[in-house]
């Protein structure tokens, strides 16, 4: 489909200021560089392993108050204690933590002088997303010039959300301006020994971004990674911190449509979300991360905490869209504690050639009619393996909740799997639970019939998919909405045959 | 327009057809009649190039071309097309996309200058109003949810919009009520003209009262056992298959 004008002009303008971010970023990279950070470290021999001399050493880089370097050698303590789960539909040799590098996630990326330079298959695919050359450069890490006018479209943007007294930036950056509000939320809602994958982020994490809205506060743009100032490619160890103050409305989105390659293999990142009463929050992502080779050789191992509390009144949406990594691990969850709160989870998972997803949520319901909605769409092609993984739990004093579930499974090709592990628990008699779930295959009958009409199997396969998709795809911010529809067609590419 | 000549088909190892000649012309309406089982169905899914069918035997050209072994997307942009003896339901892909995604395909396919939107509406709106159709069927899954009768309209409504050279109905008239068997009968003629061609597969003569044909052919057993004008349709009517068929 095209694109509309209004869509149009929207990408215009997000791709004028990404290309100004790159602008700015390399010049707080040289900042850094001032400073003596970088410098520093490189210059160390990078040892591997995790020990409380390494977390000090991260801690003190970062000039962090001491508090923090508590918190993070608390959660060393407790990491000793947890053990790697081993519950989810996954395999996979385990992970020695002892043989990464935890300077590493700092070190800079790989610079080109020129497009030229880089992976042209790379560069096929972003040229079939739409991707302007401005942020090809920028997402491959190509040394860019300065483009002048855009300069004044960062700037209005950043002024218009001072104005507004929302807080947008790294979480590095938070920890020393508004180190009260970081200590105030940070692990109130993913606790230091959640799981062995958020213990160890809390541990180590490097940085990530932090956002508040004021109370009475309606953030007028979508919150964008894209706009984050200093943060040179997503980090191994992520932290994100979201609060809404009371009444206050924000709608976040986190990674891009474009392929990111990373030397990594694992990822633990951890999102926090904090609703204060009769506020709202969308968060939005779209993960593409490297998910191997078509015999399942590299590839992310992507384990993610991802959780949100709903005071009164208050709603957490979750929309995802995941067809990156090799593993995904990972299970967005609202604890719907204030009465009348609403939590909500939208989901499409692709999963093709070896990659593994085990993915789901968790609506847990404290609070007196409480709601959530549940739809995952899982697509499994090639020899993959998808599974939705659900907890719905409402407390004895939820009294007149209501939860609607809705899992469905596309299946193509006759080597992949998808499994359902829906998980409910009901503790009165007032609430009321609703599960549907299916799980079909794109038959011969729907590409002939499409094909008859003059559509290619292949454009056949991305139309059926994304009229699968659509009750997920429609939530996204409209500016995603039309990318993340071309990706699922790239992701889904030479499955059929 | 079509030739078929000696079509000889099977199925693993059922032979199906067995030496089908058939010669359409521009402009031409021929209707083909037989009983279940005779092979009517799969003759337009060989000519539409479905999977499946494996031809043994002759050919079949269109506007003097071989299609036999052409990919079914290829078959459709020469310009035949199918109406689905039972249309398929592809949820969540609205009939505005859906119809925009074969009409841009094909235009890329033919080196045509991409239909401007406002044109693209505006086609659309016309052909909803001459079968009748609400406009709010567009915004709908196709297929998804409609009645047997909706299903045939919408196939038709297709036809008006990718306006072919060769138009197979596939039984478009089983399970119609009057009205709506009137309904697709104008659609058919609103196509007609000297140009376009038409091979209507029906079991009844009913159909044939709203459409005329130039030709009814009568097809057992894999083979065309008897050609005939217009007036053959209804001698089957009164009948049956079995009298022509000795």
């Amino acid at each position: 489909m095209q694109t509309e004008p209004v869509v149009a002009e929207k990408v215009f303008l997000y791709n004028k200021i990404m290309s100004k971010e790159n602008d700015i970023l390399n010049k707080i990279a040289n900042e850094k560089y001032k400073y003596g950070f970088v410098s520093k470290f490189d210059s160390e021999k990078i040892q591997k392993g995790l020990n409380e001399d390494v977390i000090k050493i991260i801690s003190k880089k970062r000039n962090e108050p001491g508090w923090l370097l508590t918190y993070r050698l608390n959660a060393f303590k407790k990491l000793q204690e947890l053990k790697s789960p081993k519950w989810a539909n996954i395999t996979f040799e385990d992970i020695d933590l002892q043989s990464i590098s935890y300077y590493s996630s700092i070190k800079k990326k790989k610079k080109y002088n020129s497009l030229k330079e880089v992976d042209p298959e790379l560069l096929k695919t972003f040229k079939k997303l739409g991707i302007s050359i401005e942020e090809q450069k920028r997402l491959t890490g190509v040394a860019m010039d300065v483009v002048v006018d855009s300069v004044s479209v960062a700037t209005t943007f950043q002024k218009e959300l001072k104005k507004l007294g929302i807080i947008f930036c790294p979480i590095s950056e938070a920890i020393q301006k508004y180190p009260e509000l970081v200590k105030k939320y940070l692990g109130s809602v993913v606790p230091v020994s959640d799981n062995y994958y958020a213990t160890l982020n809390s541990a180590v994490f490097t940085d990530g971004s932090f956002c508040y809205i004021p109370s009475g506060v309606r953030c007028p743009m979508e919150l964008s990674t894209y706009f984050r100032i200093n943060e040179a490619g997503t980090g191994q160890f992520e932290r994100t911190l979201v609060i809404a103050d009371k009444g206050s409305y924000v709608s976040y989105l986190e990674g891009c449509t474009a392929p990111i390659r990373e030397e990594h293999q694992l990822h633990a990142a951890v999102v926090e979300l904090v609703a204060l009463e009769k506020s709202e929050i969308k968060y939005s992502t779209v993960q593409n991360w490297y998910p191997g080779d078509k015999n399942g050789v590299g590839g992310i191992y992507n384990f993610v905490t991802k959780r949100g509390l709903c005071h009164k009144m208050a709603k957490i949406s979750w929309t995802q869209i995941e067809t990156g990594s090799a593993i995904t691990w990972k299970y967005p969850s609202c604890v719907l504690k204030g009465d009348g709160s609403i939590g909500e989870f939208f989901s499409v998972a692709v999963t093709n050639n070896k990659q593994q997803a085990d993915t789901g949520t968790k609506m847990i319901h404290l609070g007196k009619n409480t709601t959530s909605t549940i739809i995952s769409k899982g697509i499994c092609a090639g020899k993959s393996n998808g599974s939705y993984r659900g907890l719905v739990n409402i407390a004895k004093r939820a009294k007149n909740s209501r939860n609607f579930s809705q899992c469905d499974s596309l299946l193509m090709g006759d080597k992949c799997g998808a499994h359902t592990f829906p998980y409910f628990e009901c503790k009165n008699n007032s609430s009321v639970i609703e599960h549907e779930a299916t799980t079909s295959k794109i038959s011969d009958e729907q590409l002939f019939y499409c094909q008859q009409r003059g559509i290619s199997e292949e454009s056949a396969i991305g139309l059926i998919v994304n009229g699968y998709c659509k009750d997920v795809l429609k939530k996204l911010p409209m500016e995603f909405a039309v990318e993340a529809q071309k990706l699922l067609e790239i992701s889904l590419e030479g499955s059929v045959g | 327009m079509l030739e078929i000549s000696k079509l000889s088909t099977k199925i693993n190892d059922t032979k199906i057809l067995k030496g089908i000649n058939l010669s359409v012309k521009p402009g031409e309406i021929h209707a083909i009649m037989g009983p279940n089982g005779s092979g009517k169905s799969t003759l337009a899914s060989v000519i539409t190039g479905k999977d499946g069918h494996e031809v043994i035997d002759g050919n079949i050209k269109f506007l003097n071309e071989e299609i036999v072994g052409l990919s079914p997307e290829e078959i459709a942009h020469l310009g035949i097309f199918l109406s689905f003896q039972y249309p398929v339901e592809i949820p969540g892909v609205s009939l505005m996309t859906f119809m925009k995604a074969c009409i841009d395909q094909r235009h890329e396919k033919l080196n045509m200058p991409a239909m401007p939107a406002s044109e693209f509406i505006k086609k659309m709106k016309q052909a909803c109003k001459s079968l009748n159709i609400d406009s709010n069927w567009l915004s709908r899954g196709v297929n998804n949810g409609f009645s047997g009768g909706e299903k045939k309209r919408n196939e038709i409504f297709q036809m008006l919009m990718l306006k072919p050279k060769l138009a197979i109905l596939d039984e478009t008239d089983s399970g119609l009520d009057v009205d709506a068997l009137k309904i697709v009968s104008s659609g058919i003629n609103m196509l007609r003209n000297k140009n376009n061609s038409f091979i209507i597969i029906t079991h009844y003569e009913r159909i044939l009262n709203y459409v005329v044909p130039d030709f009814v052919h009568i097809l057992s057993d894999g083979k065309i056992i008897h050609s005939g004008g217009a007036d053959l349709a209804k001698k089957i009517e009164t009948t049956g298959y079995s009298e022509i068929e000795k």
